[in-house]
Order: C-alpha cells, then structure tokens, then sequence
C-alpha cells in the first residue's frame, strides 16, 4: 500500500464512498425500525395470554405457528441466501423487477424483524410477574397492561440488543451487493476493480464502517442515559395541603364519595 | 351492616392439590379483617381468588348482589372496586410515585388528568409521601415503596383494600411506619381485608379475625375470642408457635 494511492483514491472517488455509506446507512437505518416495529408487534402477540376456549384462542394458536415458522426461518438461513431468494423469486412469481434499494430494505426489515421479535418476546417475559398483577389489580386488561406498564420497561431494557442488531445490519448490509444494491461494499468494489487498487479501496471502507457503527453505539448510549433519567430526585418541600391533618383528608374523602362526587 | 363481599363454597386446586376447601365468609362494610394462619395455609391463595389473579375452581364471590364468577361478568370493572397491596409491593417501575397513583385513575378509571393528579396527591399525604412524588420506585425504601402501593390502590378510591403481608418483605425498623398507615385507614372507615403475620396489629385493629388451616377457615371471630379463647386445638396450638 502507498499512501499516495490511498490519497488519490479517496480524492477520485470519494463521492462514490459516500454514495454507497449513505446507502449504507440508510438502508440499516430504515430496515433496524421496520424491522423493530415488526418485531414489537410479534413478539407481543406471542406472548398473548392463550384463552381458555373459544375463537380467540384457535385463532392465536395458528398465527403462533405461523409466526414462530417466520422467525425460525429467517433466523436459521443467511441473509444473503434470502436476497437471492426473495430478489430473483420475486422477479419470477411476480414477472416484477423489485426496486433494489426497496428489496434491500424489505430484507433487512424482515430478518431484523425474526431477531427482534425474540428479543422482544424475552424482554417481555423477563419483566418481574408482580408488574402484571399489579396492573391486572387495578382493573387492567391485557392490552393496557402491556401499553403502559410492560412494554415500556421493556424496550428500555432491550435498547442495547437493539443497538446491537443496528450495527449488526450497517455491516451486513454488504451481503445485499449480491442483489446490485449499491451500497459501501458494492460502491467500493467498483472502485477498487476501476483502481485495479483493492486494498487501498477497501481500507477506505473499513474505515467508514467503523465510523459509521462506532457513532451509532454512542448515540444509542446517549438515548440510554437519558431514558434512566437523573440519578437523584428532589424532595418537594411543604405541600399546601399539609394543613390539614391526614385522617381530617380521609373522613373527607368518605363523605365525598357518599353524595355522589 | 351490608356484606361488601360473599365469599361461598369458594374452591381452588392447582392440579390435583385443593388449596381451598369449600371457604364461606363475608367481609362487611367498614370491617377490618385480617387473615391468619401457618404458611402454606391458602391465606394468599384466598385473596388472590377474590380478586380473581387466580381463577377460582368453584363457588360465588358476591359483589352487589352479582355472583362475579358468572361468565359474563366485567372482571376489569370488578377488580377496579377491590385495591390490592401486595407483599413485594409491584410499583409501577417505569412510573415515577405520582405516575403510579395516577396511571390507573386515567387509563381506567377515565379520569382527567388533573383530576386524577389532586386524588393521587391527596392519597399521597395520607401516607406521607407526597414529598417523594418525583422519585423512581427503585429510589425508595421497601417502607417507603409499600406506602406509595397503598397510596396507589387508594387512588382508586376502591370498596375494599386488601393486603397481602404487607410489611413481611420489610426489615425490621421499616414495619412500623406500614402498620401505622394502615392502623390509620382502618379507623378512618375503610374496608379492609389483611393477610398477616403481625399478631399487635391484628389484636388491635381488626374487627374480626380468621384463622386458616389447611384451606379451609379453622375459626373466626373477634381479636379476643381468637387470641384470648380460642375453642379449636389447631389454633391454640398455632398461637402457642407464633407468639411464643
Ligand atoms: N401457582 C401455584 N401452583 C401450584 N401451587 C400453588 C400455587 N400457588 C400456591 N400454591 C400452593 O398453595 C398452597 C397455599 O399457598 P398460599 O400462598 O396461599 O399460602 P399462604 O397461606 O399465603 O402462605 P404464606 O404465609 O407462606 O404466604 C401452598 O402449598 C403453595 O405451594
Ligand atoms: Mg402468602
């Protein structure tokens, strides 16, 4: 390697880099949410209570088989066997050439999706019985219970699993150059092969990778931090209704409830 | 006095194993009961039947003169009508103490927001928190936490207030400031149902107390019959174990 090359490749092409980074990141950044939504929505309805009898409970039994055949299958195959499964099936089911960008971020979206819905459905199982009991105990229902008191702690506490799965798909991203999607590995290699200078290249590259994850796993830090909120709280000094004496507030309380208020 | 809950030929087996046989009792309108008896006994089983966190295998609960048990029954609306504290507290953890006094009245009970803030702060003087209405529920003391549970189901504002050993997962020194709120609801005129192991509190608060064993109610009656004359052998001999 010469740092001369390094130079001038970078000062020729650095448009292409950046075209292909903002790919990247763009495709990574799209398909970690969809794919988080979908995760969400399905690892919440896997943990649906199963009804005793009744409708309901054949209804969620067959979209639990199905949903569990959807993660095992995205899970258990390589992303990039499922670019060119669904980009050239597509192309032959429907006669349809996909958008590449769009069937790139189908592709992330739903392999990220298989991911998440098992974090999520962990996260929901791991949060400590007694939140839903006492949730149930003021009058509750499964889905009031799950909006404002499980799901929230969950997704704090699956945050960094998350973060994790953002940076898995900013690097696996590179996999969709088999499909021509022109992101940073696909970008890069028509760089180095008008070059005919590989290392150089993809050292650039490498480079913005790291830039790119390495950002991302501090800001998703920053989001935590702030989602723990201040470490202290204050004392609110001498409420005005301290005036009166607790009990005088109860026996109050009763008589207001009798005549109707 | 008017019952506020009919309890009768209540079953409940987990599997094969009957953990309450046939329990028949009734809670009335500003009684204060409290529940004793070895553990293991079915003591919790019991109030977590009554408020259906466990589904009861057989017999009534009646509440308004309605068998809550019929299928068609709301339980959501029903279990709004009962405040359950519970004996590791269950705050909220993604709430802060006035959000935990206030989730419910708004997403439950529809009330407005400032409606539901002047409720939650009221409860929260009752149990001298209202001092604390910023801090997170793992910034608090197990006292502390047990207070805001209680100031949380009385925002409510329920017909019946059970307790499910609300002061055993507390050490020692923080005992005391629970039972003194709960001493002080209890004159106030609430209705309270109190599964405990504090012997002081259930001789001097309750209005009637109920010894369980082996699920099935062994004896009931008032502080002094049970502890002072008690007729069944099974219980003098769990009072002789407990407040040796
Ligand atoms: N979900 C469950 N599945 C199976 N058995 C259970 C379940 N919950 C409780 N039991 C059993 O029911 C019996 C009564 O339990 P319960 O918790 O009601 O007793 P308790 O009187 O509250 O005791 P303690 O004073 O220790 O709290 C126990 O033998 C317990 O093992
Ligand atoms: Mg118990």
């Amino acid at each position: 390697m010469t740092w001369e090359w390094l130079i001038k490749i970078v000062q020729n092409n650095w448009p292409s880099f950046l075209r292909g980074a903002w790919a990247t990141l763009y495709i990574s950044i799209i398909g970690t949410i969809l794919g988080s939504l979908i995760g969400l929505l399905i690892g919440t309805i896997r943990t649906i209570p199963m009804p005793d009898r009744g409708l309901k409970r054949i209804v969620l039994k067959i979209s639990n088989v199905i949903l569990s055949m959807y993660v095992e299958f995205f899970r258990g195959t390589p992303m990039i066997v499922q670019a060119m499964v669904i980009f050239y099936g597509s192309a032959m089911a429907f006669g349809i050439d996909m958008d590449r960008t769009i069937a790139a971020i189908f592709i992330v979206s739903i392999n990220t999706g298989a991911y998440t819905a098992e974090i999520v459905r962990g996260g929901i199982i791991s949060i400590d019985k007694g939140q839903f009991e006492a949730a149930h105990a003021i009058g509750m229902n499964h889905t009031k219970t799950m909006l404002h008191v499980v799901l929230p702690q969950v997704l704090r506490n699956i945050l960094p699993p998350m973060g994790n799965e953002f940076v898995i798909n900013i690097k696996d991203t590179s996999v969709l150059n088999v499909i021509a999607v022109s992101e940073l590995f696909f970008t890069t290699k028509s760089v180095a092969g008008n070059n005919y200078r590989y290392f150089e290249a993809f050292f650039v590259a490498s480079i913005l990778y790291l830039i790119m994850t390495l950002t991302v796993t501090r800001i998703l830090r920053f989001i935590e931090r702030r989602l723990d909120g201040p470490e202290n709280y204050n004392i609110i000094p001498g409420n005005q209704m301290q005036v009166e004496r607790p009990e005088d507030l109860l026996h109050k309380d009763k008589s207001n409830t009798k005549t109707g208020i | 006095m008017e019952n506020v809950i009919e309890i009768r030929h209540l079953r409940k087996s987990f599997g094969t194993n009957e953990i309450l046989k046939d329990i028949d009792f009734n809670v009335r309108k500003g009684e204060v009961v409290c529940i004793i008896g070895a553990s293991g006994s079915g003591k919790s089983t019991l109030l977590r039947c009554i408020n259906l966190l466990e589904k009861p295998s057989g017999g009534e609960i009646i509440y308004n003169g309605e068998n809550i048990l019929d299928d068609k029954h709301d339980i959501f609306a029903y279990r709004t009508k009962l405040g359950m504290v519970f004996q590791q507290f269950n705050l909220f953890n993604n709430h802060d103490v006035l959000s935990n006094c206030m989730v419910g009245q708004i997403k439950v009970l529809k009330r407005s927001k400032e409606q539901a803030k002047e409720v939650a702060m009221k409860y929260l003087t009752v149990v001298g928190m209202d001092q604390y209405i910023n801090a997170k529920p793992k910034q608090l003391s197990g006292g502390q936490k047990q207070r805001v549970a209680i100031a949380r189901a009385l925002s409510m504002e329920p017909d019946v207030l059970l307790f499910d050993e609300p002061t055993s997962a507390l050490d020692p020194e923080m005992v005391g400031e629970v039972l003194a709120v709960m001493k002080e609801l209890a004159q106030s005129g609430l209705t309270m149902l109190v599964v405990t192991h504090e012997m002081g509190f259930a001789s001097e608060v309750a209005d009637r107390v109920v010894f369980m064993d082996k699920g099935v109610i062994a004896e009931e009656g008032s502080p002094e019959q049970i502890f002072n004359h008690p007729t069944q052998e099974r219980t003098k001999e769990f009072l002789k174990r407990v407040l040796r």
